[in-house]
């Protein structure tokens, strides 16, 4: 069970971040919890300036525009 | 497991696709863009418009600028997505943490034109930047030249109205940037952010290298025209529009009499009804090209510009969740005054 962080305000960009995270685990077949976190103060704890962040157990893999599909993958399956 | 070498010359392959298309898309490009005057009056021509009319000049005026606007936009966003795919917000932070101020402040200006980073980020910034230890008037200094020194507006300007004016816009947004962050840096006014922004302290945060290949790069450009071309053409169009009124119909003697170096007021004017309004930078240039052609001074232009991009509400709106009102207060007047400065500035010089 991996649990997965998707950092940001809430933008566009955020919710498809979000989407394409759910997405990717679907097809890898993993069971993940996605939570998303929209407090500024939490995001900066994580350590990221830009959003949307992608925080998969603990570990902040991706911070600052859309991710890749291959990269997504790549990180999920770690 | 031939799998490795196989997907390295499909990368291969397809860099050289890039390079190929690129340089054909140039080629085609250079050749439209310098048939598009005689096609816009050739257009004009055939439409049942008196020649040499206002009318006549107007809509000349729109339909040559809108393709080569739009066409020097692509060009120019897509150059421009391709140079920032080497730059990241938690890179120049990096690079900005611990910097003395005055030589942050420049640092944090020049970096500000290059480093991605969209409206929705502005927050998340901020408090990543003051939280890893950015002096506060290094990240204003950032903050600031961000959207003021647009490379949409830089292109543009370049190619529409001439180098001069983009040089001096681009010197003079910098030096607006650079002074008041400065300036802010120098009041000590961390005590006016709000109460949870000075508690929290950033984690700090190893990403691993991106390892863009070219293809990655351009991929990254091609990306960032379709979504702001995509996003800002009809600011281009509304625009165009306007420029090509004024172009048409407005008396040069007027503006002149409104805009020219002579009234003094004009500056001051200028830069209080840009605040409120919010125009895409690519969306005022047209309007500029226009104002420019009809005797407005270059000085009140230029503040006008600066005021409508840089000074906007939705983003104040969104730094009140930082800043503190008086804070925020501060950053209007200091910018404010800053665009005043180079209006007058450069009415004096060059009139």
């Amino acid at each position: 069970m991996k649990d997965i962080k998707v950092l940001g305000p809430g933008c566009k960009r955020c919710q498809t971040t979000q989407e394409m995270v759910e997405a990717a685990a679907k097809d890898l077949g993993l069971d993940v919890t996605v939570e998303k976190v929209t407090d500024y103060a939490e995001m900066a704890k994580y350590g990221i300036a830009s959003t949307p962040g992608i925080v998969i157990d603990g570990k902040v893999v991706h911070a600052g525009g859309l991710p890749k599909g291959e990269d997504l993958k790549r990180w999920l399956q770690a | 497991m031939n799998t490795l070498p196989a997907s390295l010359s499909q990368a291969r392959k397809s860099q050289t696709a890039w390079f190929i298309g690129i340089a054909i898309f140039v080629l085609v490009w250079f050749t439209t863009y310098n048939q598009l005057l005689p096609f816009a009056q050739y257009l004009v021509g055939k439409l049942p418009i008196q020649p040499g009319s206002h009318l006549a000049s107007s809509v000349e005026f729109f339909f040559y600028d809108t393709p080569k606007v739009l066409m020097l936009l692509t060009l120019v966003v897509f150059a421009m997505g391709v140079v920032r795919t080497f730059f990241s917000p938690e890179h120049t932070r990096a690079l900005l943490a611990g910097k003395r101020e005055g030589l942050g402040n420049i640092a944090a200006a020049h970096l500000g034109i290059v480093t991605p980073f969209c409206s929705c980020s502005a927050v998340p910034l901020f408090v990543g930047f003051v939280s890893a230890g950015v002096p506060l008037g290094v990240t204003f200094s950032f903050l600031i030249a961000a959207p003021m020194i647009n490379e949409v507006a830089l292109g543009l300007l370049f190619a529409l109205v001439g180098w001069k004016v983009a040089l001096t816009y681009l010197v003079f947004g910098l030096g607006v940037a650079i002074i008041s962050g400065w300036m802010i840096g120098r009041l000590h006014l961390e005590s006016w952010l709000e109460p949870w922004v000075r508690e929290v302290r950033a984690g700090t945060v190893e990403l691993e290298d991106e390892h863009l290949t070219w293809v990655d790069r351009f991929e990254a450009g091609w990306e960032a025209v379709k979504e702001i071309v995509g996003k800002v053409w009809y600011w281009i169009i509304a625009g165009i529009a306007a420029g090509a009124f004024i172009h048409g119909y407005v008396p040069a003697e007027l503006l002149s009499r409104i805009m020219g170096a002579d009234a003094w007021w004009s500056v001051p004017a200028a830069v209080l009804i840009g605040i409120p309004m919010y125009s895409n930078a690519a969306g005022i240039i047209p309007v500029v090209e226009a104002l420019l052609s009809k005797g407005a001074a270059l000085g009140t232009v230029l503040a006008f510009m600066m005021s409508v991009i840089a000074l906007s509400l939705p983003e104040m709106i969104i730094l009140r969740k930082v800043l503190s009102v008086r804070l925020i207060s501060v950053f209007v007047g200091v910018v404010g005054l800053g665009i005043l400065a180079v209006g007058f500035l450069f009415n004096a010089l060059f009139s």
